[in-house]
């Protein structure tokens, strides 16, 4: 056949570098943002800024080199994170982050592979992957900003919305309760689960490095405002009254059981760190069980087998 | 010590164990897949072969989950492959279209049984490969390779890593139930006899490195995780730095490469195996098991006298457009014989443009054709 296109229009490299020179390096924190990549498609008063510096911060404590980490996200407005990190940064596909993340944990067991996702992303149609990962044990750092909708797509009910809050899809309030994140990620075998709001950035920044010191699962919810898809109908006002909303309802509780951190519509908040745990990961396992065996000669000889 | 990765020397074994090796000849340390008829027996044999390698097998929640490890861990600078059958493909789709997007070499072998849905799980169809070219949302260019026998599930799977890595793209190995499970001679040659591409790795500064050059026929070296060029990776569209640029102009750069790398390079791709074309009167055009059913059709044509040939597609994505095209205006009629009801005979149709007779000669699955059936048809046309 015969095929008439539109005249392609080249990259322009040189553009794109000019616009960058402008604006890129003049904040501290532009070591560790992608040139050229802000400003950030979030709302005013979103929380998703406060826990990517968070991360930031974290990286920065543990002095970590951005070589040493990867992020993975999914699909949603948390999914952007890591689009702005200048390190390895894979935007995958809705809800799979996870299983994307394992092949990469996999084949880099050096690498600090991060899972930056939402809760609908994480939770609903991800959860299934989620729950597969921890009861493994892949050597994944889970941050899971909740903000008890989907954003991005304006404001619907997820797995998080909490019973009777409004959204655009249960404009007459939710017939159904949200998950309790901690105790799923906690039952599924998560081994550190821990839970802030973005009100408690110093503790966000501490849990992320906690996390980063032990190799295997972990999860860590934050609870981030979302003035405009959550905000709104639920009457939580601006994004900083949706955040002093979150300071009043949340009670530290280190080492609560994870069973009763569910979160009720204008219920209190459970944080803290709920559980740090150790056991092997799943490259240990596998490295010390069934390539050890292998290549020790056996057909499934050895000890268990 | 006995060479663990290249099982050189000859072998009585089925297609499913001959993907496996062949995976591993080629450098695959990575298989990520879930239990599915008939393609399980890919995933056993990598279960045990792989811990022998130093590679990493993982069982995953379902096909979803396994097709996105495969991506990941390819990022992660391994060789990665999974295996699958009709209800896993389908599931298989979004993240076979995120491996397209972000231009990410791996190998995904399906071994065909008869659809849809469910369908007769432990019986042969042939009715996914306008799937593998089709399947998932958009453009994108697809390569597809179906072998027909245990010996060319080996070799074609081999070539398969070697083009995913040419390309930067998943590749589909296209097998069926009846190659899958047939076990017969598989010689594995030494190892300095195999063709390895290895990935191409960039060598520039980060500064001057676009890991989503869209300029040339081919597409740029891939930087894997920890390589110190902070790729950013995305299933948005997305410009040649690989940021994300949500307009119709960056679009048109975006989707015409990944389609153009394989349109502008299909004569490079194409493999067929032509048998008395020279002077054939009737073609059939057949691949994976159907062809080895034609080619003794067409052989006891010959012995009668009969100017019957084969066209055998060993590459049926890129379609071999042009084979059809020069075949079309000095023969009576091309007979495609297949599992399904009707669709790489739709690429023979229209490739010939009017000028033969194209007999569909289709089979819903579970069965595969005869010679004779085969013969009669190419005898109303003689
Ligand atoms: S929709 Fe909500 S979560 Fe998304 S950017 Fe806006 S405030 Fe943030």
């Amino acid at each position: 056949m015969k095929r008439r296109l539109r005249e392609l229009q080249p990259f322009d490299k040189e553009a794109e570098e000019r616009a960058i020179e402008l604006g890129h390096g003049l904040h501290p924190d532009d070591k560790y943002l992608k040139p050229g990549r802000i400003p950030h498609i979030w709302c005013p008063g979103c929380g998703l800024g406060v826990v990517l510096t968070c991360f930031i911060g974290a990286l920065r404590q543990k002095q970590f080199g951005v070589d040493e980490c990867a992020v993975v996200s999914g699909i949603g407005c948390t999914g952007r994170v890591a689009g702005y990190l200048d390190m390895d940064t894979y935007h995958t596909t809705h809800g799979r982050a996870i299983p994307f993340a394992t092949g990469l944990a996999l084949a880099k067991p050096d690498t600090h592979v991060a899972v930056f996702s939402g809760d609908g992303d994480l939770f609903a149609i991800g959860g299934n992957h989620l729950i597969h990962a921890a009861r493994r044990n892949v050597n994944l750092k889970v941050i899971c900003v909740n903000n008890f909708n989907f954003g991005m797509t304006g404001g619907q009910a997820g797995p998080t919305t909490p019973l009777d809050a409004k959204t655009s899809t249960t404009p007459l309030g939710n017939a159904e309760p949200g998950f309790n994140l901690p105790y799923l990620a906690h039952a599924s075998g998560a081994i550190y689960v821990a839970r802030w709001t973005t009100f408690h950035p110093r503790q966000l920044v501490h849990s992320i490095g906690e996390s980063f010191d032990r190799t295997g699962f972990t999860f860590i919810e934050v609870i981030a405002p979302c003035p405009t898809g959550y905000g709104r109908p639920n009457k939580l006002g601006s994004g900083l009254e949706e955040m002093r909303y979150y300071r009043d309802m949340s009670e530290i509780r280190y080492g609560a059981d994870p069973a009763d951190a569910e979160i009720k519509l204008r219920g209190k908040i459970l944080v803290g760190t709920f559980e740090a745990a150790d056991r092997p990961d799943f490259m240990e396992t596998y490295r010390t069980q069934v390539i050890a065996r292998a290549q020790a000669g056996g057909k499934g000889k050895g000890r268990a087998a | 010590m006995a060479d663990k990765q290249v099982l050189t020397g000859e072998h009585f074994v089925h297609g499913d164990a001959a993907c496996a090796e062949g995976g591993i000849a080629v450098g695959c340390r990575f298989f990520a897949g879930y239990p599915i008829t008939p393609a399980t027996e890919v995933a056993e044999r990598m279960a045990r072969r792989l811990p022998q390698v130093g590679g990493v097998y993982i069982q995953m929640e379902d096909e979803i989950a396994s097709m996105a490890a495969i991506l990941g861990a390819s990022w992660g600078g391994l060789k990665s492959m999974t295996s699958t059958s009709g209800p896993g493909f389908s599931l298989m789709m979004e993240n076979i279209g995120l491996g397209m997007m972000t231009e990410t070499p791996c190998v995904v072998v399906n071994v065909q049984r008869a659809g849809p849905s469910t369908g007769l799980p432990t019986l042969v169809g042939q009715a996914d490969v306008m799937q593998a070219r089709w399947g998932s949302h958009g453009d994108y260019g697809c390569i597809a390779l179906a072998p027909s026998s245990p010996q060319e599930c080996f070799d074609l799977t081999v070539h398969a890593f070697n083009l995913a890595e040419i390309y930067r793209q998943p590749v589909f190995v296209m097998s069926d139930e009846v190659v899958g499970h047939t076990t017969e001679k598989v010689v594995i040659p030494p190892r300095e006899k195999l063709e390895v591409v290895e990935r191409i790795r960039p060598h520039q500064a980060q500064s001057e490195y676009l890991p989503f050059d869209s300029k040339g026929p081919m597409p740029a070296p891939m930087a894997t995780a920890g390589d110190g060029y902070h790729v950013h990776v995305t299933g948005l569209t997305h410009d040649e730095r690989g940021y994300p640029v949500i307009t119709d102009v960056v679009q048109e750069r975006n989707v015409r490469h990944l389609v153009d790398k394989i349109r502008r390079n299909a004569r490079q791709i194409i493999r067929v195996e032509g048998v008395h074309l020279d002077d054939a009167e009737v073609v059939v055009v057949a691949y994976g098991c159907t062809a080895r059913v034609a080619r003794q059709a067409v052989e006891d044509m010959r012995t009668r006298g009969h100017r019957a040939g084969l066209l055998r597609l060993i590459t049926l994505w890129p379609f071999p457009s042009h084979l059809i095209r020069e075949l079309a205006p000095r023969v009576k009629a091309f007979i495609v014989p297949e599992i399904n009801y009707g669709q790489m005979v739709y690429e023979v149709e229209r490739t010939a443009q009017g000028k033969a007779e194209v007999v569909l000669m289709g089979l819903m699955g579970g069965a595969i054709h005869t010679p004779r059936e085969i013969e009669d048809a190419i005898g109303d046309y003689l």
